[in-house]
């Protein structure tokens, strides 16, 4: 894969994140399945870092991924402990959508601000305006500079089921609540945050971006990658690393759970959403009940206000519900078609490999053979020397070989590189999944003690109103004879 | 249902009669108070006083019927006991009678047509209605037939601690003898004595005069029954949503488990949660069932409407008589002037023919005359008696009004507090569980 490398000579680290510590076994967070996966220790990590520096010296081009001057200093940083937020130095939010009508179209786009000190940037602050389409444009690019590292998704183009309209308010705030997570997910990331195509998606007025959107790799070598990833995929892996069948099987199981649970909370916010219509009719019923009534009017009314009041509180639950849990839970769902792919790509690369190790092997073999009876009579009928041409033959097959074993050396390079990436960004994902996750339930549990706090007072002074009344009257009503 | 102060104090029933007692004492003396103002009423003793009911068992029972076929159906077990050795710490056995649903029915009859200025209480359902889905509308339902018990003792309770009801001799051997009550009630020959349908619906449509606060009371009888089956359908269908709100989260318990076999670190707060989950999906079914309690009372009361409209009614019957009476009356005394003085005021078939006819001899006259005379004398005597009945009627049926009216306030006023106390043990334990919850989520 011939990648130009964007940025490729900015190799001076003029970087202002701080230095990063080589990862020592104190600092390396553990994390479910890395304990088992990942056997890193200064060693391995300090070998691997010193090799990708002679590599990429010099701003040589490599079949490697691009590597920036942050990725450079981060890419092994990945156990940082999650307090790197104390070093943020990127803000970005997605807010504002507005509608655009032009004659071919109508679409929405976003407000995109930036706040940062990174000292790629020229200015601390930007404000562009992004339309859905530019953020899938972001993504591809993201994922294609980087195959095996997990990318965050982004929220579905249309849903087709429970039939939200395009442009309707709710689909469009949920939209924008996901985007704006989604970049918030790629300007955390050590490595992607420093894409030159996050800068320009950030910093770039329309005419710019529309420019810039037009280069990289063209149609051709697109479909070169596709041609090949779909061969490497039909070919398949023969010797998978243990780490990633066992990720494998975690993203199958993952997925599938994270996908009942996306199921459940939606299905939940629809009961809620149900039971509320049922509820605001309790209220006015009641209140017209007191219409009828002498006594009975001012605790029939109270009993109307608090159904009233719960109402309120109910449509707030749901709305929390919808608005946090239910799009986190998807997001998790998308991911892990995500891992699957990356899973895939990583696949694909190592089966390269070995297509080039079985070739090599072809060759070698070929090259060791004795000429063969019918070659020597072919040759002769062509009216060529044998000799002469057994020697082309060879020359031939020296060359290739040694074509093939250059080739194999960037791809083994180029295997291990997706392999520690993809290692290393699993355990950042699984934090980030293990925070994402546990911050949202808890926010559902929160806002659910929330409501019912909030109805239980309602329902106490009704109570305390109506004691009083009571009490009044019961010592009014009941002789002294009992 | 439990009377009112009983319901409020505790959601869980209990068939001591203690309770049951105390709550009934505030009914009688709310009674004897009311009592006090009418003075043509009985003394204030009612049969609570001295007897102890219970509702006490359901069981299946098996027979054949009039008609010769098995059936099956349910006995409910009658207990009572003398008030005297509970207070004095003596507990006997009590005596014990079964009746089945059909016989409280005969006895409710004989009361309406032997007390009809009573607004008498009513009945539980005879079959489930405004059910939401869980509950089955099946008769022989374990369910059902529980709240039913409890309807009947309710029932039993409000007629014991009635001063009018409580003291007839049908009622109390109903409640102490089993065999042969049936032969003696219809002795009494009151089904003969009801009024019929057709009878008081004419009433009700050609009165002139009736008491203004009849027909009010009548108005506000259909209101309340509007209201309250309105009510009743609401609640039902927001306890079947309530329902399924619950159920869903009993999902994350079985998801949150699966889930956790495949995460190191966020395993056990996962599973821990998942219980949770489970607890609060299954704590519907107890949130529900003490539901069931406040619409039974609100049923009870939209029930008793139909009560009261009967006592409405009869005042118009009763007055519709005595117009009727009136009427006829003076129609005689026209005749009879009419006929003294030889003028015939108002068209009549025998005035035409007479005409046509001939006059009639003085003898025939003086003979009609008689007899209208006769008949005059009968009819001031019958709209005298009936005028009396009249007033007698409108006395104590308003007397048994305000009785009940104040009795309504108060058990509904206690019915929606109890709702409210409902509410708050609801959102005790969702925050209970939630809190709970969310300890296990912060450990993931």
């Amino acid at each position: 894969m011939k990648l130009r490398k964007e940025g490729g000579g900015i190799m001076s680290g003029s970087a202002t994140e701080p230095a990063v510590l080589p990862p020592s076994p104190a600092q390396i967070v553990p994390t479910d399945l890395s304990e088992q996966m990942l056997e890193l220790d200064d060693d391995d990590d300090l070998e691997v870092f010193s090799k990708d520096v002679t590599v990429t010296d010099g701003g040589a081009f490599s079949t490697s991924d691009q590597i920036s001057p942050c990725s450079l200093l981060n890419q092994y940083g990945f156990e940082e402990e999650e307090g790197d937020s104390n070093v943020k130095d990127i803000f970005v939010t997605v807010d504002n959508p507005e509608s655009h009508v032009t004659t071919i179209e109508t679409f929405i786009t976003y407000r995109v601000l930036t706040k940062t000190t990174r000292s790629e940037f020229d200015a601390s602050e930007y404000e562009v305006r992004r339309r859905y389409q530019d953020f899938l444009w972001l993504r591809g690019r993201l994922e294609e500079a980087h195959p095996t590292l997990i990318v965050h998704p982004l929220p579905e183009k249309f849903v087709v089921k429970g039939m939200v309209e395009r442009f309707s308010d709710d689909f469009i705030e949920t939209r924008k609540r996901a985007l704006h997570r989604f970049l918030n997910h790629v300007a955390e990331h050590p490595i992607l945050s420093c894409s030159e195509d996050l800068k320009v998606f950030l910093t770039a007025q329309a005419w710019e971006l529309t420019s810039h959107k037009k280069q990289g790799p063209g149609f051709l070598s697109r479909m070169g990658e596709t041609v090949r990833a779909v061969a490497a995929s039909v070919r398949g892996v023969r010797n998978r690393p243990e780490q990633f069948n066992a990720m494998q099987e975690y993203v199958e199981s993952f997925g599938q759970k994270i996908s009942s649970l996306d199921k459940i909370a939606q299905r939940i916010v629809k009961e809620q959403k149900e039971y509320l219509e049922e509820l605001r009719e309790c209220g006015p019923t009641y209140t017209l009940w007191s219409g009828s009534e002498e006594e009975l009017v001012e605790p029939l009314k109270g009993v109307a206000s608090c159904l009233d009041r719960c109402c309120k509180e109910k449509e707030d639950q749901v709305r929390q519900l919808s608005e946090h849990l239910a799009p986190t839970l998807h997001e998790y769902a998308l991911c892990a078609d995500t891992l699957k792919a990356v899973l895939r790509r990583r696949d694909n690369i190592q089966a390269e490999l070995e297509a080039k190790n079985d070739a090599l092997a072809t060759k070698k073999i070929d090259r060791e053979a004795e000429p063969r009876e019918r070659g020597v009579v072919w040759q002769s009928l062509l009216g060529r020397d044998p000799e002469e041409a057994r020697q082309q033959k060879q020359h031939r097959l020296e060359g290739e070989i040694v074509e093939l074993k250059e080739d194999i050396d960037k791809l083994e390079d180029r295997v291990e590189w997706a392999n520690n990436a993809l290692k290393g960004d699993w355990n950042r994902w699984q934090r980030s999944k293990r925070r994402d996750l546990r911050s949202a339930f808890v926010h559902m549990a929160e806002k659910n003690v929330d409501y019912y706090e909030k109805c239980l007072a309602v329902w106490e002074s009704f109570l305390v109103s109506q004691r009083t009344e009571f009490g009044d009257g019961a010592e009014r009503r009941l002789p002294s004879t009992s | 249902m439990r009377t009112t102060a009983a319901a409020a104090a505790t959601m869980a029933d209990s068939g001591s009669g203690d309770i049951a007692v105390t709550g009934n004492r505030d009914l009688a003396a709310g009674e004897s108070g009311s009592d006090a103002k009418n003075t043509t009423a009985e003394q204030g003793t009612t049969l609570l006083k001295t007897m102890e009911i219970n509702v006490a068992e359901a069981e299946k029972r098996t027979g054949k019927n009039a008609v010769n076929m098995l059936e099956t159906y349910t006995v409910y077990l009658i207990e009572t006991r003398p008030v005297d050795t509970v207070s004095e710490g003596i507990s006997p056995t009590p005596d014990s009678l079964w009746r089945r649903y059909s016989e409280f029915e005969i006895l409710r009859n004989y009361l309406l047509v032997t007390y009809p200025f009573v607004v008498v209480p009513p009945l539980p359902e005879k079959r489930a209605e405004f059910v939401w889905h869980k509950l089955s509308a099946d008769n022989m339902d374990p369910d059902f037939v529980e709240r039913r018990r409890v309807g009947l003792e309710n029932f039993l309770l409000r007629v014991a601690s009635h001063t009018a009801l409580s003291n007839d001799k049908i009622f109390f051997t109903f409640l102490t003898e089993e065999n042969g009550w049936k032969e003696i009630v219809f002795e009494t020959g009151f089904q003969a004595k009801a009024d019929s349908r057709l009878k008081a619906l004419n009433a009700t449509f050609r009165v002139k005069n009736p008491d203004k606060r009849f027909a009010e009371m009548k108005h506000y009888g259909d209101e309340l029954q509007s209201v309250i089956s309105q009510l009743l359908r609401v609640r039902a269908r927001v306890a079947d949503r309530l329902y399924g709100v619950y159920k869903v989260h009993g999902n994350y318990g079985r998801v949150f488990s699966e889930w956790s076999a495949i995460e190191k670190e966020m395993g056990d707060g996962l599973q821990s949660a998942g219980h949770h989950m489970d607890a609060y999906a299954a704590s519907v079914d107890d949130i529900l069932e003490e539901e069931e309690h406040y619409a039974d009372q609100l049923k009870e009361y939209l029930f008793y409407m139909d009560s009261l409209k009967a006592v409405c009614r009869k005042h118009e019957l009763t007055q519709f008589e005595l117009e009727m009476a009136a009427q006829d009356l003076s129609s005689k005394k026209q005749q009879r002037e009419e006929l003294a003085t030889g003028t015939v005021r108002t068209f009549s078939l025998k005035g035409m023919t007479s005409k046509l006819f001939g006059q009639e001899t003085p003898e025939q006259r003086e003979a009609k005359m008689k007899v209208l005379e006769e008949q005059i004398q009968e009819g001031e005597e019958e709209v005298k008696e009936k005028n009396s009945e009249c007033d007698e009627f409108v006395n104590n049926a308003w007397c048994d009004i305000e009785r009940f009216k104040d009795q309504k306030d108060h058990d509904l006023k206690e019915a929606l507090i109890s709702y409210a106390i409902m509410q708050i043990s609801m959102c005790k334990k969702g925050i209970q569980v939630w809190s709970n919850a969310k300890e296990c989520f912060n450990k993931m």
